[in-house]
């Protein structure tokens, strides 16, 4: 049967205590609302509870940077292919200045930001979306660098783990980005064959052309807790078909009951599952030819 | 075609019935104009068929979604003999928007599979309007295997809006389907071609056009979204979809220049497709053509191509 909500796991205030305690609006200017209990917070409370809501456990986006320095060892992530940047091969209407726009909003390149890291002690190639810069949508550019960074880790025998965030293929760079779907899985199946570990962590929201490709071919798949993951968005498919959706449908919990997860992890206990996958993988290349 | 496609079509419409007038004026005072008349209605035909060789993109966005187009099972019955259909994924059920099996073509044994809307509202629920299920991908899949066991070369026939957009599919595993069939063909140890025959859905549609060579029909396209979905989402007005299907570069001469494509198979104009010789034919030869030549080259050869043809698709400025 389906259980609606998640089980709130240690390192959580119980849900159920949550509705219990009054809600303050401390709505002073700079605050917001936690978009899970409208509890009000200061982006100072945020990031002093490590980007999760205190009050019911609500995991804030964070963005590629946050995600590697937070399982990856101490000053062991070296950034690979930063020098990559968009162009608009399509002269697509408006493209160049949403560009320009979430350059100056992130202070990234791209929707993806990857390298080499220690996890543990193990050597990794890592990669990280990040869901601010056009939604994480996957245009040449970001299939250009999972591809290379897929590459590297097959060709290095290093396992390759990526934190996924995004809407879809990226429309503007219209088929080129549709192909980059098909150029990330292909180089997946490289990695298997090199007999690499591959590690896929799925963060709200991850959709469309990214998880049917790359993101849903991982040895272990590991979804975090209330992320939205799926195909096609829930609004379009209400749109489309007028279908009710079931409660939960398409969050993390829901596709762990119908198994398309190995298992849900809070972010806070991520690094330690990461170390012990690797430990258990002997360092994630497990080809004993 | 016969009927009234689009707008343009009354312009000429006008000019066939105006002259239609003349003809029967001419015949009731007397006066001899039939050289005259056959020359404007040469020139009239000349001209309509010059404005549908130049559609569109948004034109050929309709055109593509023609539910007059064949679909794969005409294609099978024209190209090639005995056909059997094979269903099921063997895991759930059968998805007759995806219809695949065996067939004999030119000679040669292959496993064909291709998307299969119906041809009228009726029969479009039973296909469900060509939008593959997971299981339609994974009954592809199994199809594949089979495939490779037995050394037989594969033609997919693709034709689809995308995949289905419903609870099901996702409570399925839709993306886990796709995302399988597009590693799957990646590394698939026989021959693939594909042929874009009509509408070239995103992810639904990519899933089933990882091959060696893709040919495409004049006016099919092939998309990342629909026209209507981009105008909707990036203009927030869907009435736009004609903009953005011009944005969107999804024709086979846009996708040929980008290397996506490999051969543009024409299409006859104002003609049912299949009514076509020419057509039929130029068909029938690109298809040996190109399999005769993935057919001859050597497995891990074929396979090192077909990754690198992926490999090197994309558009990015680049410092070091
Ligand atoms: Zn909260």
């Amino acid at each position: 049967m389906f259980k609606p909500s998640f089980k709130p796991k240690k390192t959580y205030i119980d849900l159920s205590a949550v509705k219990k305690t009054p809600v303050t609006f401390d709505t002073r200017e700079g605050n917001f609302p936690c978009p899970a209990c409208s509890v009000w917070l200061s982006e100072a409370e945020k990031i002093q509870n490590n980007d999760f809501c205190p009050r019911c456990g609500y995991h804030f986006a964070v963005g590629a940077l946050e995600r590697i320095y937070g399982v990856c060892d101490e000053n062991s992530f070296t950034e690979l292919d930063a020098g990559l940047s968009s162009l608009n091969p399509l002269d697509f209407p408006d493209y160049a200045d949403k560009l320009a726009k979430a350059r100056e909003e992130t202070i990234l390149m791209e929707a993806v930001v990857t390298g080499t890291a220690a996890i543990g002690g193990h050597n990794v190639a890592i990669g990280a979306m990040d869901g601010r810069f056009m939604m994480g949508s996957m245009g040449s550019v970001v299939g250009e660098k999972i591809c290379r960074a897929i590459e590297r880790a097959a060709e290095q025998s290093l396992p390759f783990i990526i934190f996924c965030c995004s809407g879809g293929a990226r429309m503007q760079e219209g088929m080129l980005s549709l192909m980059q779907m098909a150029k990330t899985s292909a180089a997946v199946g490289r990695l298997h064959a090199a007999g690499s570990l591959y590690i896929s962590i799925l963060t709200h929201p991850t959709t469309g052309g990214v998880t049917a490709s790359f993101a849903s071919l991982a040895d272990v798949i590991i979804g975090e807790p209330g992320a939205l993951i799926g195909f096609t968005g829930p609004r379009v498919i209400e749109q489309t078909t007028g279908q009710k959706l079931p409660p939960g449908f398409q969050r993390a919990e829901f596709l762990l009951e119908h198994g398309m997860l190995d298992l849900i992890q809070p972010r806070l206990e991520m690094r330690s599952l990461l170390v012990r996958l690797l430990n258990v993988h002997q360092g994630g290349n497990h080809d004993q030819k | 075609m016969t009927r009234n496609k689009f707008e343009f079509e009354s312009n000429y419409r006008l000019l066939e019935s105006k002259l239609a007038e003349l003809r029967d004026l001419s015949v009731t005072l007397n006066c001899d104009f039939s050289n005259e008349i056959a020359k404007v209605e040469k020139r009239i035909a000349e001209l309509k068929a010059e404005r549908y060789r130049h559609l569109t993109p948004w034109e050929q966005v309709l055109m593509s979604r023609d539910l007059e187009r064949p679909m794969t099972r005409d294609f099978v019955e024209l190209l090639c003999t005995d056909f059997v259909e094979m269903h099921g994924d063997r895991l759930y059920g059968d998805d007759p928007a995806i219809v695949g099996g065996i067939a004999v073509f030119e000679g040669r044994v292959v496993t064909v599979i291709g998307h299969q809307k119906g041809k009228d509202t009726k029969e479009n629920i039973v296909h469900n309007f060509g939008m593959p299920r997971p299981e339609g991908y994974r009954k592809a899949f199994r199809l594949l295997k089979q495939a490779e066991k037995f050394s037989r070369p594969v033609i997919t026939f693709i034709n689809t809006p995308g995949a289905d957009p419903g609870v099901g599919a996702e409570e399925r595993g839709e993306a886990w389907a796709i995302s399988q069939l597009l590693l799957g063909l990646s590394q698939l140890q026989v021959p693939v071609i594909s042929v874009i025959t009509g509408e070239g859905g995103s992810g639904g549609a990519l899933a089933l056009t990882v091959a060696d060579r893709i040919l495409m029909f004049s006016n099919a396209v092939f998309s990342v979204a629909s026209p209507e979905t981009c105008a909707s989402i990036l203009l927030r007005d869907v009435k736009r979809a004609d903009e953005m299907a011009a944005a969107l570069k999804l024709n086979a001469v846009s996708l040929k220049d980008m290397g996506i494509i490999d051969e543009i198979i024409e299409e006859p104009v104002m003609e049912p497709l299949l009514s076509s010789q020419s057509f039929t034919q130029s068909l029938r030869y690109s298809l040996k053509k190109h399999l005769d030549e993935i057919c001859g080259t050597e497995i891990p050869d074929l396979l090192e191509m077909r990754y690198q043809r992926l490999r090197k698709i994309g558009r990015f400025h680049e410092i070091q």
